[in-house]
């Protein structure tokens, strides 16, 4: 039995192609590598090398022939070792080859309808705080730090990796204290290398630690942003669930003060918008302290965007150990009946000052916290839109390609019937964040602005 | 005006060095004081590796053909022609203690890691029984419990993930040591570099391996690289570098034994570079119209490394007959890859929405 040469693909997207130049002919001897022709496509023309040893019986398809579809059979050889070889060696794959290749392309219209993606699901509440527990007044600043420290204590493989994270004690101080407690092996002070140290910190990951990787600020971060998508998220997913990358990266994220354009960005839209990375933005300390302990503890990789100016406010946290918080659910920071108000990060205290004005003129605002970007807690903002019929997004960022306009979609495809009004956003001005005091001012969102699209939606 | 690159040593073109007579003393080119001699094989362990690199040969033809029939798609990087730099490396570590990472031409270093061929060629052919259940294809493969931690298909990534394997073993100590496999075309990424000052910094067991193949797609290492002796790139770090001539197994098993013994005292890195010469274009839908094909056949004429490997096997009083014997096991092996590859059925539609994160929330 002969070896059938068919017209190879020389690309991904060939389907046929010129057979330019035969270099062998019947009869001749070839061994694998040899050079047999030349084929020509659109874009460059190719050489079709033998991979069998054996002698070439017939060609079939003259030189200077073009539109040889792909699969074609260009020639015969027959085999070195006839007896031993071709049996195997020809008939399963030209077989294979009929079975496999229409099979899918028939059903693959049908089963497509059939696989959807998963409902979305209802997620734990946050653990209960029983009447009687003592609260604390922390920092957001405080309660990172407790939340890495009460994690390293318990898991000798989680670590901190980062510029200033050690001897200097963390340049906005969050790391404070790590260093003294947990010695240099596991509070590591790295050159200013982002690109690099993300890349190790997901390596190590991978080699089963916890890294606990701190940006300075996420503005730096885009140097490593490779390594953060490519590599951290997709891992998981490309090695059909074998490897994984238990990772944290963390740092702030946000206009900070003054600091001008490449200095203050919100990356919470870029980030949440990849599959495989989970997303959290807090507000307040409890929610910082919680979900730090929850993003450290999850074999998952998370993204975990501060904001440099809420680190040294206080907040009440209830002294409960091992407090920790549930991924992907979000907070009802203040209930009301009239409007939800759906926002993350500072965007939630700005909201909460709106709905306190708001209250005075008799409109009462629910005010939603996200709390995790990725996953979006869907169901929580769309049961309040369903009580409220009314909804506006504020978020500390820019308005193209938001979270806001992300949850207005949601409320589109999924709350239609329930909305009285188009669903309004609170953003940032759509320009690089300026330096000039009064124009930085005009640039970012306020309560003020959130006011008055709530005003807007609610017809007053 | 762009200044013509300063040559401190003359540029050795695409030929590899030519393997010593194995008395003579081979001339090392290396920096601190990094030696490499010519690993003394026993019969067996030639054949082994003789089989190994026939193995790797094989399965890449047979992936090239499948390929040319449409039944792999995407990007295909064959790895013919390099047999001998992961087949000699990987003869040296110790499995399931040592780490190993490359990019997206890694084939030949997961049937090196002792990886399953059937589960490879299913992944090729994006099957549900493949290593990654069809969802990473021939650029994304792992295999953790072989110490295979990818197969990664942005050039350079493989080096800042493989110093952190490197960082891992070392903070756990477990004695182990990463091997992290990238080419000249990625030696020349800034993130390499950052790799390699903190991996000297804080002193990480790990091995760079620089497999040199003379071409960054169709770009030659001299048009791309200032400092075209790839085993100095270290030298700013003070990781010490030796260069090796990749199409001699028992070459790269003699310096990978050194490299080692270096980093396991606990010296750090070391970084070597493994002159070797891919035959294949770079990826599938490559013209080659950059090298020439008396170029190609040059090395396949008087380099290949299976070809060297067999003579000196033939010397030591192996018959033709035992090789051939060898090969028609070997080509069974694929052919039963192949054919595993192409029959088994595609990953259930409900594959796709798995393993996007590991818990729910």
């Amino acid at each position: 039995m002969a070896i059938e040469l068919k017209m190879p693909a020389l690309s991904p997207t060939m389907e046929e192609g010129t057979l330019a130049k035969w270099f062998v002919k019947e009869g001749d001897e070839v061994s694998s590598g040899d050079i047999l022709a030349e084929i020509e496509t659109d874009k460059a023309t190719m050489e079709f090398e033998a991979v069998d040893e054996g002698v070439i019986s017939k060609i079939l398809v003259e030189a200077g022939t073009d539109e040889v579809a792909v699969g074609t059979v260009i020639a015969e050889m027959t085999g070195e070792d006839e007896e031993a070889e071709t049996g195997s060696e020809a008939a399963p794959a030209s077989e294979a080859r009929e079975e496999a290749k229409p099979a899918p392309a028939q059903e693959e219209k049908p089963e497509i309808m059939e696989a959807a993606p998963p409902a979305p699901i209802s997620r734990a509440d946050d653990p209960s705080v029983p009447e009687g527990t003592a609260m604390a007044s922390i920092t957001v600043r405080e309660a990172l730090r407790d939340a890495m420290a009460e994690e390293m204590r318990k898991d000798e493989t989680v670590f901190v990796m980062g510029e200033e994270v050690a001897e200097y004690q963390g340049a906005y101080k969050v790391t404070q204290g790590l260093l003294d407690e947990f010695g240099a092996k596991r509070v590591i002070d790295t050159p200013i290398t982002e690109h690099g140290f993300a890349g190790i910190g997901a390596g190590a990951a991978m080699g089963g630690l916890k890294p606990i990787v701190e940006f300075m600020t996420f503005n730096f971060a885009m140097q490593a942003i490779d390594q953060i998508i490519n590599s951290a998220a997709k891992t998981n997913y490309m090695s059909g669930g074998q490897m994984r990358c238990p990772i944290v990266f963390r740092g702030p994220n946000g206009a900070a003060s003054r600091v001008g354009a490449q200095h203050s960005q919100n990356y919470g839209p870029w980030y949440a918008s990849v599959p495989g990375l989970i997303v959290i933005a807090p507000y307040d300390a409890a929610d910082a302290k919680g979900l730090l302990k929850a993003a450290i503890q999850t074999p998952d990789p998370v993204v975990f965007l501060e904001n440099e100016l809420l680190y040294g406010r206080s907040f009440e946290i209830p002294e409960i150990e091992d407090y920790t918080l549930p991924i992907g659910k979000a907070r009802i920071m203040r209930e009301g009946g009239d409007v939800t108000i759906v926002s993350y990060s500072i965007g939630v205290g700005l909201a909460l000052e709106a709905a306190d004005t708001l209250a005075g003129e008799g409109i009462e605002a629910e005010v939603i916290d996200l709390r995790t970007l990725r996953p979006l807690d869907t169901e929580t903002v769309l049961k309040s839109l369903a009580k409220t019929n009314r909804l506006v997004v504020a978020e500390e960022g820019w308005p193209t390609c938001s979270i806001a306009s992300e949850i207005i979609a949601v409320c589109m495809e999924q709350g239609f019937d329930d909305l009285d009004a188009p669903v309004m956003r609170v953003t940032n001005e759509d320009v690089p964040l300026p330096y000039a005091a009064n124009l930085e001012k005009a640039a970012l969102i306020d309560s003020a602005r959130i006011i008055t699209a709530v005003k807007k939606v609610c017809y007053r | 005006m762009a200044k013509a690159p300063r040559k401190t040593t003359p540029a050795k073109k695409t030929e590899a060095p030519k393997r010593a007579p194995a008395k003579a003393k081979p001339v090392v080119h290396s920096t601190g004081g990094l030696k490499a001699p010519i690993y003394r094989a026993t019969k067996a362990e030639m054949l082994e590796f003789y089989e190994q690199m026939l193995l790797i040969r094989r399965f890449e033809e047979k992936a090239g053909q499948l390929y040319g029939l449409g039944l792999i798609g995407g990007f295909c990087h064959l790895y013919i022609g390099q047999e001998a730099v992961v087949t000699g490396l990987q003869s040296a570590i110790s499995p399931g203690k040592d780490s190993v990472i490359t990019g997206y031409r890694d084939h030949g270093h997961m049937l090196a890691c002792g990886i399953d061929p059937n589960i490879v060629m299913a992944e090729l052919t994006g099957r549900a029984s493949g290593i990654s259940k069809g969802k990473g294809g021939s650029m994304h493969m792992f295999s953790v419990e072989h110490g295979f931690y990818g197969g990664h298909g942005i050039v350079g990534a493989q080096v800042s993930l493989g110093t952190g394997l490197a960082f891992a073993h070392k903070y756990k100590e477990d004695g182990g040591v990463c091997l992290a496999y990238f080419g000249d075309g990625a030696s020349n990424q800034g993130q390499v570099y950052e790799s390699f000052n903190m991996a000297e910094l804080w002193q990480l067991p790990v091995i760079f391996v620089i497999e040199n193949n003379q071409y960054a797609m169709g770009t030659s290492v001299n048009r791309s690289s200032a400092e075209d002796q790839l085993y100095r790139r270290g030298e700013s770090f003070r990781i010490p570098g030796v260069q090796v001539d990749g199409m001699d197994v028992l070459a790269v098993r003699g310096a990978v034994e050194e490299a080692l013994k270096d980093v396991r005292s606990g010296g750090g890195p070391v970084l070597m570079e493994l002159k070797t010469y891919r035959y294949r274009g770079h990826s599938m839908s490559d013209p080659a119209k950059y090298r020439s094909r008396d170029e190609v056949q040059d090395v396949r004429e008087k380099s290949d490394p299976i070809e060297r490997l067999k003579a000196a096997l033939l010397k030591q009083g192996v018959s033709e007959e035992d090789l051939k014997a060898m090969d028609k096991k070997v080509r069974k092996t694929v052919m039963e890859a192949a054919d595993f590859a192409e029959e088994s059925p595609e990953p259930e539609l409900s594959e796709l929405y798995t393993d996007v994160l590991v818990e729910q929330y």
